[in-house]
């Protein structure tokens, strides 16, 4: 009988430390699986954020750099800089990249700096507790909105594709979600398409991940899944938010 | 002879980096530091290095980060509010063991403060460069020449010990301009950066730049290896410069931008038979104790000038340990001592009187 | 010995332009030299000035208090510097823009109408260094030869251009004979 299934050597054998039902272990399955696959582990710096993936390095078998909070894409344009030739992924949760790091993405965006985000959003901060996270929902009752988040009180929850999808230096910009088998193959089905294209130097890639935290939204790890369906989804629709790979964002700048 | 350059400090340093291997700089502008990027932002396309005007100081000094973590000399500069902004980066630098050069060109604070020249940040530099048991290299030019010699030196030393350096001048320093003759460029070979993270090209296990260690044990045992380090930078990398100071029975001790008033002060105060003489510090870490401890033996007064209300006093004190008295004058807020200013002290001094 | 230079004037008169050339003197001399500029805001169109220090000896305070020679470009930078010009020293402005009274006995005074003579010889852009030139005249602080060389040296590459008229606005200011009225 052949071999079904393998772990990628993308992979090192250390014993992942996140939660029963948490879906950061696929995420970095297939963003491993893709590495390896498109032969560009052996060139690879990943930067890992603070967060629940702040241990990420232990993780990946390619060099890695773990960055201050929310600084990953300052971090990965220094790597960028110095080494024109390296593959170059930055690993965030969405306090990371869509609060106390806003600044760094939204300028490496705009930039067109050749890295891939991997931007794992699961609408809470999970590392520290379960504190309301920039993509919290309205009404979503975190630590510190103990009555639900009021937007009147804590704004509103941030879109990052959307958002970020109106710069210039965006080549690619997809949201999917790791729910059930199949969203898992089409999400690394982007993260493929977001590495070739940093492969290709046509510039800025995201591929933001819907992603669970069974613990702090205490639900069982089944129900997590579906609250993605239910909850997240509508508000945060699946899709491709931007793709300029074909021409590259600095086609016209020359 | 080498060729002589009239430049300002600022623009000296940028191009002194430059010739020391330094290819990467990242900045954001700010008074009275903003000729290093805009030298750098001419003359690195020149030579394919990176210029990047960040978007903040945080982020430049992440980018350094970056950068030197994948082994290459890198830089960035500020001035004091922007420095604090960098102190996370560089506690995480030093936390990582990553070497980098952050050059401080200082006005006044706190706050927005001022942008005349200053040296109030004398304690950030050497006490708390941001969260975390850490030093880092601090290195105190006086003039354009060693805004040009300290760089290449600053990031010999840092790559020697895997520490961060920082170079700690001021705005009066940055916008001088003094003729200024660059060190000649040793090897273009740089150290060899085992630990960089470059991609393993597949020859090697993969190497982490990482500051977390969650066990208190573990983590204990990594600062004190680092102190290990530390205390052989004090043994083998402190400079200072003396003047007079054989038979100065009053020590003047002062560094950067004021270390050269006080040079005239000391100077006048010979005319008029004073025996005083002077210590410049020049690495603030490692500070000059021993040195200043020795000259102190002889010297029943010491007294300490700076543009601050008094921070580095506090390091001459812990040298001398009581053995002198220690005395101090400060200008702050951006206001630079005079000579005279300086001479009127060291006469008190002699005479025995307050002023 | 040490020579202490202020230039003083609004932002754009050159000020700082004509402290460098006076620096570069020095420095083609072999000398020590030392040029500060006053920074800030006020840059940009308030008033500017720059010290500049001449010396055998490395230069202690690069912060001119007290000059030996003071090059006055507008009312305000005379009135802020005319008292701390050193006993003996020498004061040369533009008096197309300063009207002064010569109250100290201790100074020289040497008034040059330098805007409106270059003006007449189509130098407008050039009043300050028409006022270097009378303080070459005035003083001697270097040689006539060690100037127009600081000045080739100074004007950059791609603004020479700029060479000739900045020579001739040197020789207008050197030539330039105080008619008593």
């Amino acid at each position: 009988m052949g071999t079904v299934f393998e772990k990628t050597r993308g992979l090192t054998d250390h014993v992942l430390h996140y939660c029963p039902g948490c879906t950061h272990g696929i995420i970095h399955r297939i963003l491993a699986e893709s590495l390896v696959e498109l032969g560009l582990l052996d060139q690879t710096v990943g930067i890992v954020p603070v967060g629940c993936a702040v241990m990420a390095y232990d993780y990946f078998n390619c060099d890695t750099i773990e960055a201050p909070h929310g600084r990953a894409p300052a971090v990965a344009t220094g790597v960028r800089r110095a080494l024109p030739e390296a593959t170059v992924f930055t690993y965030q949760g969405d306090g990371d990249l869509a609060a106390i790091g806003t600044a760094e993405t939204v300028h490496a965006a705009t930039r067109g700096e050749n890295i891939t985000v991997i931007f794992v959003n699961n609408a809470i901060y999970g590392m520290t507790g379960g504190q309301m996270a920039p993509t919290s929902l309205p009404s979503q009752v975190t630590q510190t909105t103990p009555y639900g988040r009021d937007p009147k009180v804590a704004g509103f929850p941030v879109r990052v594709c959307e958002m970020l999808s109106t710069l210039d230096g965006v080549a690619f910009a997809q949201r999917v979600a790791v729910n059930s088998p199949q969203r898992v193959m089409q999400a690394k089905k982007a993260i493929k398409k977001a590495l070739t294209v940093q492969k290709e130097r046509k510039g800025f890639s995201i591929v933001e991940i819907l992603s669970t935290c069974p613990t702090n939204w205490g639900v069982t790890p089944l129900e997590a899944l579906d609250w993605v369906e239910e909850k997240m989804v509508p508000y945060y629709p699946l899709g491709v938010y931007k793709d300029v790979s074909e021409k590259g964002v600095f086609s016209d700048a020359d | 002879m080498a060729n002589k350059f009239l430049m300002k400090g600022n623009e000296a340093l940028a191009e002194a980096a430059i010739r020391s291997g330094c290819h990467h700089f990242f900045g954001y502008p700010i008074t009275p530091q903003t000729e290093i990027s805009a030298y750098m932002a001419k003359r690195m396309p020149q030579i394919g290095g990176t210029f990047l005007q960040a978007e903040s100081e945080i982020a430049a000094i992440n980018m350094v980060l970056g950068a030197a973590s994948a082994g290459v000399r890198a830089m960035t500069s500020s001035s004091s509010p922007g420095i604090s902004l960098k102190s996370e980066g560089i506690s995480y630098l030093a936390g990582s063991d990553v070497p980098a050069v952050i050059v401080n060109v200082m006005r006044g604070g706190p706050g927005l403060g001022g942008i005349q020249p200053s040296q109030a940040d004398y304690w950030q530099a050497t006490k708390a460069m941001g969260h975390g048991d850490f030093q880092v290299l601090v290195y105190a030019p006086s003039g354009v020449q060693e805004m040009a010699e300290l760089v290449g030196l600053a990031f010999d030393t840092a790559d020697k010990y895997r520490v961060p350096a920082m170079i700690l001048a001021d705005g009066l320093l940055g916008q001088m301009m003094e003729p200024v003759v660059f060190p000649e460029q040793k090897s273009d070979r740089l150290p060899e950066k085992t630990w960089a993270t470059t991609g393993t090209k597949g020859k090697r296990a993969p190497n982490i730049i990482n500051s977390l260690f969650l066990q208190p044990d573990e983590l204990e045992q990594i600062v004190k290896d680092r102190f290990t380090r530390y205390q052989a930078i004090e043994e083998n990398e402190v400079l200072a410069e003396e003047f007079l100071t054989d038979d100065a029975d009053l020590l003047v001790v002062a560094y950067g931008a004021v270390a050269r008033i006080a040079r005239s002060a000391v100077r006048a105060a010979r005319e008029r038979g004073i025996k005083a003489g002077l210590i410049r510090p020049v690495t603030l870490w490692p500070f000059p104790k021993k040195l200043i401890a020795e000259k102190a033996k002889q010297a029943q007064n010491i007294l300490v000038a700076e543009m601050s209300m008094g921070q580095m006093v506090d390091d001459v004190k812990l040298a001398v340990l009581g053995s002198s008295h220690v005395h101090f004058y400060g200008r702050t807020g951006g206001m630079v001592p005079s000579p005279n200013e300086l001479l009127e002290q060291i006469q008190a001094i002699a005479d025995n009187r307050e002023v | 010995m040490l020579t202490n230079l202020m230039i003083a004037g609004f932002g754009g008169q050159g000020v700082l332009f004509t402290g460098k050339i006076i620096a570069n003197t020095g420095l083609l001399e072999g000398k020590e030299v030392s040029w500060l500029p006053s920074y800030g805001p006020e840059m940009r169109g308030g008033t500017a000035n720059c010290s500049v220090c001449v010396d055998d000896e490395p230069i202690g305070c690069p912060i001119v208090l007290e000059p030996d020679i003071l090059i006055a470009m507008n009312v305000p930078s005379f009135d802020k510097f005319i008292g701390k010009v050193t006993k003996g020293g020498c004061v040369v402005y533009d008096s197309s823009l300063i009207e002064a009274e010569q109250t100290r006995e201790d100074i020289r005074y040497r008034p040059i109408p330098a805007t409106e003579l270059a003006a007449r010889h189509h130098l407008d852009k050039f009043a300050n260094i028409v006022l270097l030139g009378y303080t070459l005249q005035a003083v001697h602080f270097t040689s006539y030869e060690t100037v127009c060389e600081a000045i080739k040296a100074c004007v950059p590459k791609s603004k020479q251009k700029l060479l000739t008229p900045n020579l001739d606005a040197l020789r207008l200011g050197y030539e330039f004979q105080e008619t008593k009225s």
